[in-house]
């Protein structure tokens, strides 16, 4: 017999639990402006210690602050800003008619809108976006017109995806949308396909993946960026860590050993790891990592460092498993204030003009939520029936017509 | 007894197995702490400690590998996958490995785990939270696939699968956790309380591996189900008149073949009906199964009830799963020819 320890099986809990203090003392995080920005043709090998390192552009004062800064017009910060409102009006609404029983589900994305909006304008409308269920900021930076997004959380009649698909799980091509489904990460490597396509047919459009940090645990995740480093695609892939996956602490996917972006290190790829509640962070590091893209040095991972600040959807409570007033807490403070607080600071906006903004966005859903209503609420309208057996191939089988002829449709 | 749904059914058979053996753990996307989605391991960890009852990474490769490896050295671990429809990224674990380490190792190395999963439909979860894949384990040789209805037969055959020495997929009909739910979904719906099936023991019992159970002794046509189609199929019996026989099969595999057998040469015909879709399905193996020993007894063409052959499709939830309606018209059909 050895004289060392027994062995010990090691299992990750969270600093806090409900009934604790909130703690976020472990965080590592980096001062607004202090994070180097080097040039985006640049070695990856020259970079290693970005991935430890949180940019930040927005100081606590609202100023934008270091090299990040994207100097964005005050025009383009105000677009952001109401479409980061719109995404979080639309949320609490759906939230509100899901808990009357119009829908069957939701999922909402407060505290996170930043990510989508900012990356959403800063590329281009030759981009392909392969979203998470959180990403309903890159639609409404786009403005997809909310009516569909309502007849599709309805799923009625005039549901664009026909009734097929659970609420929220869009499908927007035309908007750089991809097919969102209910399995997590299985589009990760999609995003890499797409972009090993646009440059095997010399194209300028490039591809931007996401997955949730729980969801970085699934070998999706480890295949495509193995493929996104051994091809060189031009591909932005973003792992969106919002530090939970449903009641699980990020602990569980990996993180006291090591930051998210840091995996890209083994696998020659930058990674940045930024500030996701900072709109002008997330901006900036989207377009450093689509330049390496567009001038064929190929993929970035970009850890987006947020927070999740309503529970994991309609199903969920989650004062079970974390502190009731965690939210509160979190030292990276609301993407929208934040903006909010920034065009303040400038001289370009005021209180007056937000709460118009709020009551004008407010009216401009409540108006989309009636035209839906009026088709319909899940159960009371639906496509026909003849639509289940549609799509199934491009031409339905002997089985699929024998199939909707037994039913009658 | 206590009075028991199914979800706390469960829940008393991975207890008593925490408290029964040290080699039993339980882990799984969100089943620690928090108890899981469904609540089945709820208290749990409070109860039997940290690396008894423990959250895994968002991997069912990774969960169903490490399983393996748990098993082969001597634990029987119980992972949980969220959802049936979440578990193929494991699927060549368990078919790769799972199912024949034991074959190919000349028995030196086996996987004595049980994968819970709950499967089906009628909650409107759409194409991801409502299939029923239990055919593509059953196709699976090495693999044994169990499927209780009730809370006792869950807590008797979770306990079975645990003390079994093969891997077991242990599916559970997540529409049936709250009450023998029969279709009617614009009626009252029942909970478990009152159900003789909802009085469960609070210590340890098995309901064995491969016996099947007669929910219904009749004459005129066995209906063979498992899940929550002996429900569905159960209300459907009742309100057609017919003297129908209700087996619920309870596994899949191993499969009790004697039981539909003699059922099936006392009635001379035969309604499968499940949930899952049709072709391809379990039913084709079961339909084939009696044509093979009860063909010269039988009266009628052998009828499958089964989903359509189309993803799970969220508006029409009580369009695609299969109801009383559905059912009826096939106990007429067969007894018609
Ligand atoms: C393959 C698969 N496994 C499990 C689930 C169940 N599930 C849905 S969301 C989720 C958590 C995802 O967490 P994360 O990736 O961190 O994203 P977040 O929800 O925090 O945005 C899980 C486990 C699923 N949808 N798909």
């Amino acid at each position: 017999m050895s004289n060392l320890p027994s062995l010990r099986l090691h299992i990750p809990v969270p600093p806090a639990r409900p009934g604790d203090a909130p703690s976020f003392d472990h965080l590592r995080l980096s001062e607004a402006g202090a994070v180097r920005r080097p040039d985006s043709a640049a070695p990856e090998a020259e970079m290693r210690d970005l991935p430890y390192d949180l940019i930040r552009v927005l100081d606590g004062e609202g100023r934008a602050v270091g090299p990040w800064d994207p100097k964005l017009s005050p025009d383009m910060l105000r677009r952001g800003l109401r479409a980061m409102l719109a995404t979080r009006l639309f949320d609490d609404r759906m939230f509100r008619l899901h808990r009357q029983g119009k829908t069957s589900f939701y999922m909402k994305s407060l505290g996170e809108e930043a990510i989508g909006v900012a990356q959403s304008l800063a590329l281009g409308e030759r981009d392909m976006s392969f979203p998470t269920y959180r990403m309903l900021g890159w639609l409404m930076a786009r403005d997809y017109p909310l009516i569909h997004l309502v007849n599709e959380i309805f799923s009625n009649a005039e549901d664009p995806l026909k009734g097929k698909q659970l609420p929220i799980l869009y499908s927007a091509r035309d908007y750089g949308f991809y097919s969102l489904s209910g399995n997590v990460g299985s589009r990760f490597g999609h995003a890499v396909g797409w972009a090993m396509a646009s440059a095997y047919k010399g194209d300028d459009g490039i591809a931007i993946g996401y997955i949730g940090e729980g969801t970085t645990a699934e070998g999706d995740f480890h295949e495509a960026l193995t493929f996104a480093s051994v091809y060189r695609a031009p591909v932005i892939l973003c792992v969106t860590n919002n530090q939970y996956a449903i009641s699980s602490f990020s602990g569980i996917a990996g993180a006291e050993a090591t930051t998210f972006a840091a995996k890209a290190i083994a696998y020659g790829l930058p990674g940045l790891r930024v500030d996701g509640n900072d709109f002008l962070a997330v901006w900036a590091a989207t377009i450093w990592a689509a330049e390496r893209a567009r001038t064929n040095h190929g993929a970035t991972l970009i850890e987006l460092f947020t927070y999740r600040a309503a529970g994991h959807s309609t199903s969920d409570d989650p004062t079970k498993y974390r502190p009731a007033d965690e939210a509160e807490h979190w030292p990276l403070g609301d993407p929208v204030d934040r903006l909010r607080q920034h065009l303040i600071a400038l001289g370009e906006w005021d209180e007056e003009r937000h709460a118009a903004l709020v009551a004008e966005l407010t009216e401009t859903i409540r108006a989309a939520v009636k035209q839906g209503e009026a088709v319909g609420t899940l159960g009371q309208s639906k496509p026909s029936v003849r639509e289940m057996f549609e799509g199934v191939f491009k031409e339905p089988d002997w089985r699929l017509i024998e199939q909707r002829r037994e039913l009658g449709v | 007894m206590a009075q028991m749904n199914m979800i706390q059914a469960l829940n008393s058979a991975l207890d008593v197995m925490l408290a029964n053996d040290p080699n039993v753990l339980i882990f799984g996307e969100d089943v620690g702490y928090f108890g899981g989605v469904f609540r089945v391991t709820d208290g749990l960890q409070k109860k039997h400690g940290l690396t008894r009852c423990f959250d895994a990474p968002i991997s069912e490769g990774g969960i169903i590998a490490t399983a393996i490896g748990m098993g082969a050295y001597g634990l029987r671990p119980v992972p949980e996958i969220q959802f049936a429809d979440y578990i193929l990224p494991a699927y060549d674990q368990l078919v790769s490995e799972a199912a024949r380490l034991r074959y190919r190792s000349g028995g030196e190395f086996s996987a004595p785990i049980t994968v819970r999963s709950p499967y089906g439909g009628g909650i409107f979860g759409g194409q991801t939270h409502s299939q029923s894949p239990e055919a593509v384990f059953a196709h699976i040789t090495g693999l044994k696939t169990v499927i209780p209805s009730n809370p006792y037969d869950a807590k008797g055959l979770l306990i079975a699968s645990i003390e079994c020495d093969d891997p077991v997929i242990f599916l559970e009909p997540k529409r049936l956790y709250n009450g023998p739910f029969d279709g009617r979904h614009d009626r009252q719906l029942r909970t478990w309380a009152g159900h003789a099936a909802g009085e469960v023991p609070e210590g340890h019992y098995t309901v064995p591996l491969g016996k099947a159970a007669t929910v219904r002794e009749g004459k005129d046509v066995t209906v063979i189900a498992y899940g929550t189609m002996v429900h569905v199929a159960l209300g459907a019996i009742e309100e057609s008149g017919i003297d129908a026989e209700l087996i619920d099969l309870r596994s899949i595999v191993p499969l009790d073949i004697d039981a539909i057998v003699a059922s099936v040469e006392r009635t001379g015909r035969c309604v499968i009906v499940h949930e899952a879709s049709r072709f391809g399905g379990f039913g084709g193996e079961l339909s084939a199964l009696v044509q093979e020993r009860c063909f010269y007894r039988l009266k009628s063409p052998i009828e499958r009830v089964a989903g359509w052959d189309t993803p799970y499709p969220h508006a029409f939830e009580w369009d695609y799963f299969v109801g009383p309606a559905r059912i009826a018209a096939a106990l007429n059909r067969a007894m018609e020819a």
